[in-house]
């Protein structure tokens, strides 16, 4: 068994959940990861301070757009500030794999425009604003 | 002053130098290291190695006003390297001036010629296949001057267009062409020559990048006629942190310098400052000595394996490359279909599975590609993909490295599929 490339990562991948447009919204963003050019939007609608529904677009890899999947699960019903706070340990440990040090943008790519969504700031997650490629 | 760099290689019958590159050597998880990503970085053989080694262990010493012998062995070095570099790609020393890399040489002219010479009447063709270093530069340039900047479109076979060309010549406002000479994706070798000529004819100046056609191809800047041609030493078996620009005599005198301080001037007084002559005007604080001693030694390497040879080893492995992946399914390759038409560069596309993905499970094989936009983000639109997965070749590449890469590839879609 592969350590990265695991059975729900990949199946996460080929049907990733919560994909697509969603139609009203009230929160989007869409980011780039400058590694690869690979872009992930989000959209989402929140009521009460809750993600009342989300929707994740754009292409990736395996890993990027398997994060998104994985995530959206959760964010889907929690609250707005608390998902805005998210690290990226939340994300990796989620993600329950070893990431290499240059994956780690594919595995944070959703967290990052998650937070660009709410916050309006289109930064990494604590701890990861030093980008190594640079 | 007897230097490793001068020691001529024994040019072996056919084209098998891997012994001369230590690092072909290492294994990694035990495996041995299949390198195919030459584009972005080669390798250096031993004697580069031993170059820069007895540069600092025999000969360093600053350059240029330095008296004393060990001063001027270090000059001569340097010098020297210039006169060899220069000839190799049949280019006087005068005008061969040593620049950071080819972003370093582009940026020289899109400031010291592009910023004092274009106005808003002006446009410079740039083409899709462009690498980001010979793009930005003149998007920057055109801004600050107000003039145009059109592109040259690249056609499903991977090729520009002749016919593109002159009808943009025609419109009368072109100054310069900024054009590769071997793109860095699509391996398109594009006919310099005569886009020189037909810019020429219509009173416009060329610029070719240079970087991936150097290392790979007998190139006489002379021959191709170009105002400037830019390409640097690290893709051509030489050190990091030297390129070079080659460029007209009569522009260059009438440029102002690039960056100033040290080592560009002729005389400083309070009030005013006169430039060095050529090349120095150019090349302001210390230079990058030992990277230009080891890329002497790097092209003295290459003249000696002689670079028809080489050029016609990267073209069988690039052949051999199409012809194998092409027995895979779901794999689409991007540019020329014909190896003749083509660099030691072979982009493409895994159906299903992302560049990123296909470049780690392949690294897991130690078979080293990259998974990129390749710095060509214009061309990856036309191409309508995000990034490729590219493989691309050196001389020390041999047959096995690509059947390495096929069942690596392999490998990939298994777990995929």
């Amino acid at each position: 068994m592969d350590d990265l490339y695991r059975d729900f990562i990949l199946e996460h991948y080929k049907r990733p959940r919560n994909f697509g447009e969603l139609d009203p919204h009230d929160l989007d963003a869409h980011e780039y990861n400058p590694l690869c050019g690979d872009e992930l939007g989000v959209q989402l609608r929140v009521s009460d301070g809750r993600i009342e529904d989300l929707r994740f677009n754009g292409h990736g890899c395996a890993i990027s757009l398997a994060a998104a999947s994985i995530a959206s699960e959760e964010l889907i019903g929690m609250d707005v500030e608390e998902a805005a706070a998210l690290d990226a340990d939340w994300m990796l440990e989620l993600l329950g794999i070893d990431i290499s040090a240059t994956r780690r943008k594919c595995a944070l790519l959703s967290l990052k425009v998650l937070r660009h969504a709410i916050t309006g700031e289109g930064s990494w997650p604590v701890g990861e604003q030093v980008d190594p490629d640079r | 002053m007897a230097s490793p760099a001068r020691a001529a290689t024994a040019v072996p019958t056919e084209l098998d130098v891997r012994a001369d590159f230590p690092i072909l050597a290492r294994e990694i998880n035990g495996r041995r290291l299949v390198y195919l990503d030459s584009s972005s970085t080669s390798q250096k053989p031993e004697q580069v190695l031993a170059a820069l080694d007895d540069y600092y262990r025999n000969h360093n010493a600053n350059i240029h006003r330095g008296v004393y012998p060990l001063a001027q062995e270090a000059d001569a070095l340097f010098e020297g390297a210039r006169q060899r570099i220069a000839a190799f790609t049949g280019a006087p020393a005068r005008t061969t001036i040593f620049t950071r890399n080819v972003t370093d040489a582009i940026n020289l002219v899109a400031y010291s010629w592009a910023r004092t010479n274009l106005g808003p009447s002006d446009a410079v063709l740039v083409t899709e296949m462009e690498h980001h270093s010979n793009i930005v530069p003149w998007q920057l340039a055109t801004q600050a001057t107000g003039a145009a900047l059109r592109w040259l479109d690249v056609d499903d076979g991977g090729a520009l267009s002749l016919d593109q060309l002159d009808s943009e010549l025609a419109r009368g406002d072109i100054r310069l062409v900024a054009v590769t000479h071997v793109s860095n994706v699509l391996g398109t070798i594009n006919p310099v020559g005569e886009i020189v000529r037909r810019a020429h004819a219509a009173g416009a100046l060329v610029l070719i990048d240079g970087a991936q056609a150097v290392p790979q191809l007998p190139v006489d800047v002379a021959e191709i006629g170009a105002d400037f041609y830019a390409w640097t030493g690290h893709k051509a078996l030489g050190p990091t942190g030297v390129g070079v620009l080659h460029g007209d005599a009569a522009l260059l005198e009438q440029m102002p310098p690039f960056l100033s301080g040290g080592d560009m001037i002729a005389s400083v007084t309070r009030e005013h400052t006169t430039w060095n002559e050529l090349p120095w005007k150019f090349e302001a604080g210390t230079s990058m000595i030992a990277q230009a001693v080891g890329l002497g030694a790097a092209i003295d390497y290459l003249g000696a394996l002689g670079m028809e040879r080489v050029r016609a080893h990267e073209r069988e492995l690039t052949g051999y490359a199409l012809e194998r992946l092409a027995e895979l399914p779901g794999v689409r390759i991007f540019g020329p279909p014909s190896a003749d038409d083509r660099g030691g560069v072979v982009a493409f596309a895994v159906e299903g599975i992302h560049p990123h993905d296909i470049a780690e499970l392949l690294g897991r094989e130690n078979v080293c590609v990259r998974a990129s936009h390749h710095c060509a983000q214009p061309l990856m639109a036309k191409l309508g993909v995000a990034a490729t997965a590219r493989a691309s070749f050196g001389p020390y590449n041999m047959p096995d490295d690509v059947d390495a890469l096929v069942e690596a590839v392999r490998g990939a879609q298994k777990i995929f599929a």
